[in-house]
Parts: structure tokens; sequence; C-alpha cells
């Protein structure tokens, strides 16, 4: 398979999540756009890393970077998720809604 | 076309899919189960380029751990009724457009590179899995992975703490 097409649907994730965090204003989805990003970004480094093995000739560890990588994102994005998900529910707890227009009263 | 390659693209179109439906749907929960099928998807094409360590942690992180949480937080708030208030139309579509007009830059730059002709090895290859991975990271990567512990364990007290009712 042409790495193109992986290249390809790592865009279209991407972009997909980048439209959610623009266009949706609920905190949660948000959040959850922002993991479909980190996982396009997971997919290609995937992609590449087993590109990368081919191109060096198939040696024993070429391109197990990549994969190491993707798990170091998982770590911090499970790290994220929880420091994150605890800060909308204190928001919450205090305001009673996550419309993320409410954070606007951060300029003044 | 071979199974390699008709499996590729039925999990692309799920995968696209889903996370189509994750941006339109107008009630969280059926965001966050098009979150899942997204992650399921993508693990299925992490098997097909043979990287199963990453295909199971993938699973049991993000569908397991992460997107319970995402439905434990969305049940707790009682959320899935109530409709998003101030809806701006032209927001959307200005969004919209922002994200098209970024893919659509990224694919250009895509057209002129040379990199677009290899070949991503499918279904063979041993690097991705667990015995290999689990050497480099106990010896290359052991640093950074003791770290991360760190990381865990600071995350752990540090939404505790932001959690806490005072």
């Amino acid at each position: 398979m042409p790495i193109n097409y992986y290249i390809t649907l790592a865009l279209c994730l991407f972009s997909i999540g980048v439209v959610g965090v623009l266009t949706r204003r609920n905190a949660i989805i948000v959040f959850m756009c922002i993991e479909l990003m980190l996982n396009a970004v997971n997919l290609l480094l995937v992609a590449f890393s087993k590109m990368h093995h081919v191109a060096k000739g198939a040696a024993a560890t070429a391109g197990s970077d990549g994969q190491l990588f993707v798990f170091f994102i998982m770590v911090v994005a499970a790290a994220e998720v929880s420091v994150g998900l605890a800060i909308i529910v204190m928001m919450y707890r205090n305001v009673h809604s996550i419309n993320i227009n409410f954070l606007n009263r951060l300029k003044h | 076309m071979n199974i390699t390659q008709l499996l590729f693209w039925v999990l692309t179109v799920i995968a696209i899919g889903s996370a189509l439906t994750i941006v339109t749907s107008k009630n969280p929960v059926y965001s966050v189960l098009g979150l899942i099928v997204t992650f399921f998807a993508i693990s299925g094409h992490y098997i097909l380029m043979n990287a199963q360590f990453l295909a199971i942690v993938n699973i049991i992180v993000y569908a397991g751990a992460i997107m319970v949480l995402f439905l434990f937080v969305i049940m707790l708030m009682n959320l899935s009724r109530t409709a998003e208030t101030l809806k701006n139309k032209w927001l959307q579509i200005v969004g919209a457009i922002a994200g098209g007009c970024l893919f659509l830059v990224l694919i250009a730059a895509l057209k002129n590179t040379e990199v677009k002709k290899n070949l991503v090895e499918m279904g063979t290859g041993d690097i991705g899995l667990v015995k290999n991975l689990g050497r480099e990271l106990f010896t290359t990567f052991v640093i950074p992975f003791e770290i991360s512990s760190i990381l865990f364990l600071s995350a752990m007290v540090g939404s505790v703490v932001i959690g806490k009712k005072d």
C-alpha cells in the first residue's frame, strides 16, 4: 500500500478534528476532537515507521522509534484527559454549563 | 484488489464516517460512540500494518479507559438532553471552510513530495511485536519511560486535587 493513502487518511481525520474544535461549543466534544487529531498523528507515525522499515532494507529494529513515540503520545494523552476532564467537571460544578463561550470572561 | 486492500478501504470508510459522526451529532453520547468506532478502525489499521502492540494498547487505553471516562463525565453531568445554546451558523460555516482549506493546503503539499512513491509494509515485519518494542523501550527509551510514570502520578494527584470539593 503506498504511503500517500495513509497520509491522506490521516490528513482527513486531522482536518475533521480541526473542524470540530473550531465549530463545536461543547467542551467535551472539543476535547474528543483533540483526541481524534492525536490519533491521526499516531496512525501517520505507524505508517511512516513501517515505510522506514522497508526503506532500511528490513533491518532488525529500523522503524521501531516511531512506534515507541506513538506509545508515549498515548501516555501523555491519557494524563491530559484525566486532568482536562477534572477541569471540565470543576467548571460545570461552578457555572452549570460546559459551553466554552463562557471562557470569554478570562479576557477581563 | 486483494484482501488487504479491501480491508484498508473498509476501515478507511468506517474511520472517516464515524469521525464525521463525532463532529455532526447533536447528542454528546453519540459523539463518544463515534469516537470509539474510530478508535477500533484505527486499531484495525495497526493490525493491518502488523503493529500488534499498538493495536492492543489503542483498544485498552483509548477505547477502554479514556472513552469510559468521557462517557462517565457526560452521564455524571446529565448533558445528553441539553441542546447547545447560542447556535451561531456563521461560526460553523467559517470553521468548516477553515478546516477544508487546511486539508487542501496539506494535500497540495503532499502532491509535490518524493515520499509518496514509497511502500508501506503490510502484514509482515516484526518491529511492532511486543518483544522487540519492549526491548527498545527498556534499553534505549528507559529514561522517558520512567519519566512518564512520574507524569502519570502527577496527573492522578492533580486531577484529585482539582476535583476535590471545598
